[in-house]
């Protein structure tokens, strides 16, 4: 079987598609999420944090926000395999004369697009904080939501290949979003850190998914755009690559 | 021996697992056309053989053919040849009937401008047209296997496996079930090839295979097979069971078997013997009746043990319920 068959990557990702909008929970949860973040933690520290003379806290993380309705997203749509396998879909799937590897492309490509989704409607919150999005940045934002997303759903679906449901979301909420997200620089500027913090933020993709936006988004950014897009580029490769061939070894 | 190819032909296939040997060296061959069933209890190797007849699982020995390919080297062709209904629901309930066979159709390629009237066919056979816009959630039991048979339908596979068809539906829908069963039958050109632990579901197959500890202890029609017992099987309630036993191992040399229903033996004429019975023994015979043997008393024959009491029943138990509680969490 080749590796590529796009009907099983259309319907993958077309199931998770109308699964999305189908399930308003999800949804919901994930626009509720953020708001508190930016609106309670954000205006709650303002007064405290100052980062630069022209900019606000709520201003400073509106970015990682972003960042963080992304690394959801992505996330927990690749981690839908595992209630795919234990409800009894996933049979469905593996026993068709498809190859396994284009299901997990098209885990990682419905994750992405919802990401982008999710994405799409946090924008919506930029005026209340008062970040201005410049018309010639948006294509470079989905550019960079795109590329961070894919990144992440292949961390995603490469846990997914190796757990079973009874491990659950609890850990990986634990052990791969709120570390991943923490060590972001979301909601710190990445600089003058202790060796040890600066090197785990420096090895983290979301770091520079975090720092592409902040760059498009309210014109700051700590590493140079074009080394970012290229590691996210080797990372996103190199991850999917991983999570693909993972996946099409499982059980 | 048909002249049309084998549906399946299955040459010494064996599988381990951990040095417990699950299928162990079973030969046999399913014509086409042919209703064929797998009958044995709970863990005797009936999953273990579908899974590898479909291509999931790999045999550490011996081959198998599917539809004419190798389940090993041919796996792609093998799957478009098949359709399967699994012992576990495979749904998404999430999505409506018509969704899941609409991704089923497309995933086995079948011509996007045919999918259609194929989707509506299929519904429309399983008599499940006016639901096939609801969310599958909402569908009963018999629902849910009646669209899982329209989907293994859909691509119109040559053989149709059905592990356990019909377990845990209540007897009118599992008898509904036979019936679509039985005309898929009657107006398709396909192989049926299906597992049970029902003994009376054994009876609707052409020829039935009986399978206990991973091996094939009988094969042939439930005709065939019931002439492993050739008598009539006669139970009895007697005012002393123990003793009724006792005399009519002494008296006729036939080993009765007691519990607590009474006791069971067989007996060449069981008609003409009862009354000679109720003249000879000394306990007074309470209730007498006399059946022709069925499958399950074959089983019983063969197995030394009744289908039912080979069941792994706790550990089935704790599979559904925590099925159940990681379907509330989700």
């Amino acid at each position: 079987m080749a590796i590529i068959d796009f009907p099983c990557i259309y319907m993958v990702w077309l199931r998770d598609t109308i699964r999305y909008f189908r399930e308003k929970s999800q949804l919901y949860g994930s626009i509720m999420r953020p708001i508190l973040w930016l609106f309670i933690l954000g205006i709650g520290l303002r007064g405290s944090f100052q980062v630069s003379d022209h900019l606000t806290y709520t201003q400073f993380i509106f970015p990682g926000i972003v960042a963080m309705t992304v690394i959801f997203t992505s996330i927990q749509s690749a981690v839908t395999i595992i209630w795919d396998r234990e409800f009894g879909f996933l049979k469905e799937i593996l026993v068709a004369p498809v190859p396994r590897t284009s299901i997990a492309i098209g885990k990682c490509l419905s994750g992405t697009t919802l990401s982008l989704i999710q994405a799409g409607i946090i924008m919506f919150l930029s005026p209340f904080v008062h970040v201005k999005i410049h018309w010639v940045s948006l294509v470079p934002l989905v550019f960079v939501v795109m590329i961070t997303s894919f990144a992440l759903t292949g961390v995603g679906v490469l846990i997914a290949s190796r757990m079973s449901s009874f491990q659950g979301f609890g850990t990986i909420m634990n052990f791969v979003i709120m570390p991943m997200w923490f060590l972001s620089g979301a909601m710190f500027p990445p600089k003058d850190l202790p060796v040890w913090l600066n090197a785990l933020v420096r090895l983290n993709p979301l770091t520079y998914g975090v720092d592409l936006m902040r760059h498009l988004l309210i014109d700051v950014n700590y590493y140079s755009p074009v080394f970012e897009v290229s590691f996210l580029f080797v990372f996103s490769a190199v991850i999917v690559a991983l999570a693909v061939f993972s996946f099409s070894r499982s059980r | 021996m048909s002249s049309l190819p084998a549906a399946i032909q299955v040459d010494r296939l064996t599988r381990q697992y951990k040095g417990f040997v699950a299928v162990d060296h079973i030969t046999f061959r399913v014509e086409s056309g042919e209703v064929f069933g797998f009958l044995g209890p709970n863990g005797a190797g009936k999953t273990t053989t579908v899974n590898m007849l479909c291509t999931l699982l790999r045999p550490d020995f011996g081959a198998a053919l599917v539809a004419g390919y190798d389940v090993e080297k041919q796996k792609a062709q093998v799957r478009k040849s098949i359709g399967i209904i699994f012992q576990d629901p495979s749904l998404d309930d999430r999505l409506t009937a018509r969704e899941n066979l609409r991704f089923h159709g497309i995933i086995y390629k079948v011509p996007r401008k045919q999918l259609p009237a194929r989707i509506d066919q299929a519904l429309d056979w399983m008599e499940l047209k006016d639901r096939a816009d609801d969310l599958v959630r909402n569908f009963s039991g018999g629902m849910k296997r009646r669209l899982e048979i329209a989907r293994g339908l859909l691509h119109a596979p040559k053989v149709l496996f059905l592990d356990e068809p019909t377990i845990g539906l209540d007897p009118q829908t599992r008898n509904r079930i036979w019936e679509y069963l039985l005309k898929l039958r009657r107006e398709h050109q396909i192989s049926l090839f299906m597992t049970t632990h029902y003994m009376d579901e054994a009876e609707y197959c052409d020829r039935i295979a009986i399978i206990d500890r991973g091996t094939i202890i009988a094969l042939g029609t439930p005709q065939e097979l019931k002439v492993h017992v050739r008598n009539d099987i006669i139970d009895l309630r007697t005012s002393d069971d123990a003793r009724a036993v006792q005399e009519i191992k002494e008296r006729y040399g036939i080993e009765a078997r007691a519990d607590r229903e009474g006791l069971q033996f067989e007996a060449a004429n069981g008609a003409e013997f009862i009354p000679q019975l109720v003249r000879e023994l000394s306990v007074r015979v309470e209730s007498a009746s006399v059946s022709r043997p069925t499958l399950d008393d074959v089983f019983l024959k063969l197995t030394g043990k009744k289908i039912r009491d080979a069941e792994a029943s706790g550990r089935e138990k704790l599979k559904t319920t925590v099925r159940r509680m990681g379907r509330r969490w989700r």
